[in-house]
């Protein structure tokens, strides 16, 4: 998407969608965070907020990216990338981990999509029937077994079309389960009447947002 | 004398039969039993079925094992990695069956088997294509289905530390899938970096007691790659 230049209203970047969902999450809150632009948030937490961050393989209280020369080769997050463990972390077992995610012991998880629903189904793992193999790894459990879960996404795909749709024409993820939405033009809470817009880009009006967006929107009140 | 350490890979491997199902530990190349994997290529069982997170990276270890032929199925939740290639040759030429499992489903199916649960009730993936043919069943104005234990034949397991009884400790997210493996088969197999004088271990900081292991090979393999 583009800089609209007759408004001059702005996509917000990966980095400043980030920003803005760790704006939303309150001190001692446990959170998951999918992979992609959901592992940034963890960078811009405020500093004064103490937010514990689970990762599925066994990890509470991940930390940043090891500085070099200080990596340990056995800990590492469900993206597989290297971390290190914050002060007051520790490690379980996969069962155990996944106890926490399905015992609905997290306040929070915020992962990316494909597609949501104005209902609140997710699309996240698969792009067709007929994905040869596609890998849920843990996303299914997350998105029922949380207190709330966030998804943060572009608007609309690379060919412009909508990712807030009415019905999902992706494989289903779950249903039902999305309590928020982040994208790079605004802020939607998921009600039962469906997306209500919470905030916007500057300079962008609804009608701006509509026109981009296949499930009908309205302001919140 | 209880002593479960093991000398040889060909002991560690002894008895695997052919149309077992392994579980493999690890989680990418931590806490994964690199070793044992290449003990079970060259104890030649096959018609494996293989429980595993990931089908294995590159050309090697898991791959390897799948590109021999020796595996009939895998069951795992992310059938992809930085290199899959050997898995989805196989699978688009339909010389694999691949059952996907959410992360969280797999974990809990095994810890059942370990604990003598048959089958449990889960949210996850209700409403799904991977609830497809299952049990469905509401508890207190939710739905839920059923997913069944899964149960191993062997379990192949990477210990940081064991004494002779098969007493386990783990090395950071090492742990993973490891300990709910050892308790869910009849003959668990651990290749351990370290292996120490009965005693040593603390007893806070055993997560594996000996009760779930059946042989131990001390295998120093060093720190896992990044993968």
């Amino acid at each position: 998407m583009s800089v609209n230049v007759a408004t001059a209203w702005k996509p917000l970047s990966r980095a400043q969608m980030a920003v803005r969902v760790a704006a939303d999450i309150p001190d001692a809150w446990y959170v998951n965070l999918g992979i992609g632009i959901p592992t940034l948030v963890a960078d811009h937490v405020p500093a004064e907020r103490e937010v514990i961050f689970h990762s599925e393989n066994g990890v509470v209280g991940m930390g940043p990216a090891p500085e070099p020369g200080q990596v340990d080769p056995w800990l590492i997050n469900a993206g597989k990338q290297r971390i290190t463990l914050r002060t007051g972390g520790s490690y379980v077992h996969h069962a155990d981990s996944f106890a926490m995610i399905r015992g609905g012991h997290l306040d929070l998880c915020v992962l990316g999509a494909f597609q949501v629903a104005e209902n609140g189904d997710i699309a996240n793992w698969a792009t067709s029937d007929n994905d040869t193999a596609p890998a849920v790894g843990g996303a299914m459990d997350l998105c029922v077994g949380v207190k709330r879960l966030w998804v943060v996404m572009e608007h609309t795909t690379k060919a412009g079309e909508s990712r807030l749709v009415r019905k999902c024409s992706y494989p289903l993820t779950a249903l039902g389960v999305v309590k928020r939405v982040y994208t790079n033009l605004a802020v939607l809470d998921v009600t039962s009447a469906g997306f209500e817009v919470a905030e916007m880009v500057p300079g962008l009006t609804l009608q701006d947002l509509q026109n981009v967006t296949e499930a009908p929107l309205k302001l919140a009140s | 004398m209880i002593n479960r350490i093991v000398q040889t890979m060909a002991d560690a491997m002894a008895g695997i039969g052919d149309g077992s199902t392994v579980l493999v530990g690890g989680f990418g190349a931590v806490g994964q039993p690199s070793a044992l994997i290449d003990g079970l290529i060259e104890h030649g069982a096959k018609d494996l079925t293989i429980v595993s997170n990931n089908p294995g990276v590159g050309r090697v270890g898991l791959a390897r094992l799948l590109e021999l032929g020796r595996v009939r199925k895998i069951v795992c939740s992310f059938p992809r990695s930085s290199d899959p290639v050997v898995f989805e040759q196989l699978y688009r030429e339909g010389k694999i069956e691949l059952e996907i499992v959410p992360q969280g489903t797999m974990a809990e199916r095994m810890r059942a088997a370990g604990a003598g649960i048959p089958a449990f009730f889960t949210a996850t993936s209700v409403g799904t294509k991977l609830a497809m043919g299952k049990e469905i069943r509401e508890f207190d104005g939710r739905t839920y289905v059923m997913e069944k234990a899964l149960p191993g034949d062997v379990a192949l397991v990477e210990a940081w530390q064991a004494d002779r009884w098969g007493n386990l400790t783990y090395r950071a997210s090492g742990r993973n899938f490891n300990p709910v493996m050892a308790m869910a088969s009849k003959l668990t197999i651990v290749q351990s970096q370290h292996i120490v004088e009965l005693g040593e271990l603390d007893p806070e900081k055993i997560v594996t007691p000996g009760m779930f292991v059946d042989r131990v090979l001390h295998v120093p393999y060093g720190d896992p790659k990044p993968s």
